[in-house]
């Protein structure tokens, strides 16, 4: 309500600045619509920084892991944090607690004032594992796992959480198939919330 | 009375920059011979005593003493000095001597080495907590604006960062800095906090003081180029709805931002306070998106991707989601911080000397515009009543209210409720914990809101209370 009374307010000036003669109230030229300024982003450049994996596949790489491999990786790169059998290295110095280290268990529990989430009871995608392995993993060395070893180690993870079989060879076409327990587990924001 | 050719003014150039140099306070060779030049200035015989200590000064060990003597030089104990300050010597009387020059703080300043507020930071080192105890009206210093990461404080060389907009766009563009300054551009003074700040107190009280437990949230004026604009551009491509921004920084962090937001209000900002942003706060460009949780304003910003979908990141799945224990579901892009407000005096660890007066004081907001009234409770919530404002209030904002207040002595439990221009006011915490379900722990309580409480006991002491234990 208040903006349409200053827009109309506004009109009337203009409407009035016409009348003398004024032909633009924001200065001599005003603002152009368009501007010349930065440079065609190319493929090359885009590439570089596009990383994004979403929850239909887009963006996946070429590549594929099973768990064996995964093992490996997991215990080389994961284990110091996420604890070796996945459930959060607790007292690590500059660290999260070791509940917001573990990755795996806590179905069941999201209904509980203590609820437990992990990968495997809340995550809604698979694709998200991939993406923030891929981004952000591990903590000392992020973004330096070969695709190979990112489907790898959420082959290893997924199938540790009971999620996928440890036969399962995750690829760009198996990654997004995968059905994680909590898919179904968000809503819209309803806010503002109404308090009774 | 000193007379120098050219070359001794260099040798002294150095033996200054040299001498500053090693009591942790470099100058540049520029700034060495306008100091050199100066203290051969016939004109200032007499008004300063470093001319007559100069030998002391260049001499090495009494190097400290004599300049603390001179009065005109920072002091090289700076592990004395407060974060943020140098330590200058104190005047016995300032009104018979002269004060420091101007410029030797290198032309940039510092604060009295008198003040020592500073954030706190998380044991896990993820968050920095803003001293708001301490704060006066409604701006919050750019060194003290809280502080959240997920992969540290990228160092980034402004020349070599980019901004790059594609997907689903006509003519993908990559935006220099230089670049970016040259748009049109608006100042807003706005709010930001943290969707986490306050979460760990919906069950209980556990943090002693406001900083810690309201700290993550601030305010600056940011300068940047409407988001807006930038996408006129770009041009959008039919089925457009979605954008992805995304951080340089070692998290590389990335939400989606639905498309509306960043054609209404939406900025890329590149200035705080009148100043190059911090590199706390994302030098040399962040994402601000007016009155929604802080994670959201991409700090860093290196690229934004428009999209039909949203990508469902960790960021806005794992984290930043409200898991309502009440359903078993979670809610999903939260965005808004609705209204909140604190009492920052008296508050958590604070004592008064005695009964009498006190101007109690604290600051409200809103994700969703003006803040329209803070009412002030000094009796737990059996009665309240009408805070003055600070003007001008502005919309998604700090505003500053005020209200005076004689304590008897006795105990008491004072509170503040902030109510928007949407009429939306602040809840208690049993009306959160009704509408999502407890949450002891597993995970933060985001958007926790609720009308904080602090016990006045009858010695004075100010502690944080819970209105459930």
């Amino acid at each position: 309500m208040c903006t349409r009374s200053v827009k109309s307010k506004c009109a009337a000036l203009l409407a009035a600045l016409a009348l003398l003669g004024v032909s633009n109230c924001a200065g001599a030229q005003g603002y152009p619509a368009n501007f010349e300024f930065g440079v065609d982003a190319n493929a090359d450049d885009i590439a570089r920084v596009a990383i994004a994996i979403g929850p239909d596949g887009k963006g996946l790489p070429p590549g594929k892991g099973d768990y064996a491999t995964g093992k490996e990786v997991y215990e080389t790169a994961c284990g110091a944090c996420h604890g070796e059998n996945l459930q959060g290295v607790a007292g690590l110095p500059d660290m999260p607690a070791g509940a917001a280290l573990r990755l795996i268990g806590g179905r069941g529990t999201l209904t509980t004032k203590n609820p437990v989430m992990t990968v495997e009871s809340y995550w809604p995608y698979a694709t998200t594992l991939f993406d923030y392995v891929r981004r952000a993993m591990p903590f000392q060395a992020p973004g330096s796992l070969t695709a190979d070893e990112v489907y790898s180690v959420s082959a290893y993870i997924l199938s540790q959480a009971n999620v996928i079989d440890k036969t399962m060879v995750l690829d760009a076409q198996s990654l997004p198939r995968v059905q994680m327990p909590n898919r179904d587990g968000f809503i819209p924001d309803p806010w503002p919330e109404l308090f009774k | 009375m000193h007379s120098i050719d050219s070359e001794g003014a260099t040798v002294k150039a150095r033996e200054i920059e040299e001498a500053l140099s090693l009591i942790g306070q470099p100058i540049t060779e520029g700034q060495a011979k306008d100091f050199a030049a100066l203290e051969d200035c016939s004109c200032k015989q007499g008004m300063f005593a470093l001319a007559a200590t100069r030998r002391q000064l260049f001499g090495g060990t009494s190097l400290v003493a004599a300049v603390g003597m001179t009065g005109m030089l920072p002091r090289g104990a700076q592990a004395k000095a407060p974060p943020g300050a140098v330590e200058y010597p104190v005047q016995a009387d300032p009104s018979k001597e002269q004060g420091r020059m101007m410029g030797v703080d290198g032309g940039y300043g510092s604060r009295s080495q008198f003040e020592s507020e500073v954030r706190w930071a998380n044991p896990s080192k993820s968050a920095a907590f803003s001293p708001l105890q301490n704060s006066y009206g409604t701006l919050t210093p750019s060194g003290l604006h809280y502080e959240r990461h997920h992969g540290g404080i990228p160092n980034i060389d402004p020349a070599k960062h980019s901004l790059i907009i594609h997907g689903l766009v006509d003519r993908p563009i990559k935006y220099s800095l230089a670049d970016l300054k040259r748009f049109p551009t608006v100042s807003r003074t706005y709010f930001m906090e943290c969707a986490g700040t306050t979460g760990s107190e919906i069950m209980k009280a556990r943090e002693p003081n406001v900083q810690r437990t309201h700290g993550l949230v601030s305010t600056s004026e940011w300068t940047g180029v409407p988001l807006s604009i930038l996408l006129k551009q770009t041009g959008l491509k039919p089925g457009a709805a979605w954008v992805l921004a995304e951080g340089a920084d070692a998290a590389v962090m990335t939400r989606s931002v639905p498309l509306d937001k960043c054609l209404s209000d939406a900025l890329i900002v590149f200035a705080q306070n009148g100043e190059a942003i911090r590199p706390e706060q994302g030098y040399p460009m962040r994402l601000f998106l007016p009155g929604w949780e802080g994670n959201i304003s991409i700090k860093w910003l290196r690229r934004l991707e428009v999209s039909d979908k949203p990508y469902y990141t960790r960021e806005e799945t794992s984290k930043y989601t409200d898991l309502i224990t009440k359903t078993g579901k979670a809610r999903i892009f939260t965005f808004t911080m609705e209204a909140k407000s604190v009492i920052t005096f008296p508050s958590g660890g604070m004592k008064l000397p005695g009964a009498g007066f006190y101007e109690v004081t604290g600051l409200g907001w809103s994700g969703r515009g003006k803040i329209a009234r803070v009412e002030v409770s000094t009796d737990g919530g059996k009665t309240w009543s009408i805070a003055s404002l600070q003007e001008p209030v502005l919309a998604i904002s700090q505003t500053r209210f005020r209200f005076p207040w004689i304590w008897d002595g006795k105990p008491a439990v004072i509170q503040s409720r902030a109510t928007d221009e949407t009429g939306y006011s602040q809840p208690t915490h049993q009306q959160l914990i009704a509408e999502r379900g407890p949450l002891e722990s597993g995970s933060l309580f985001y958007h926790m809101n609720a009308i904080q409480s602090w016990s006045i006991a009858a010695d004075g002491s100010v502690a944080n209370v819970h209105p459930l234990s």
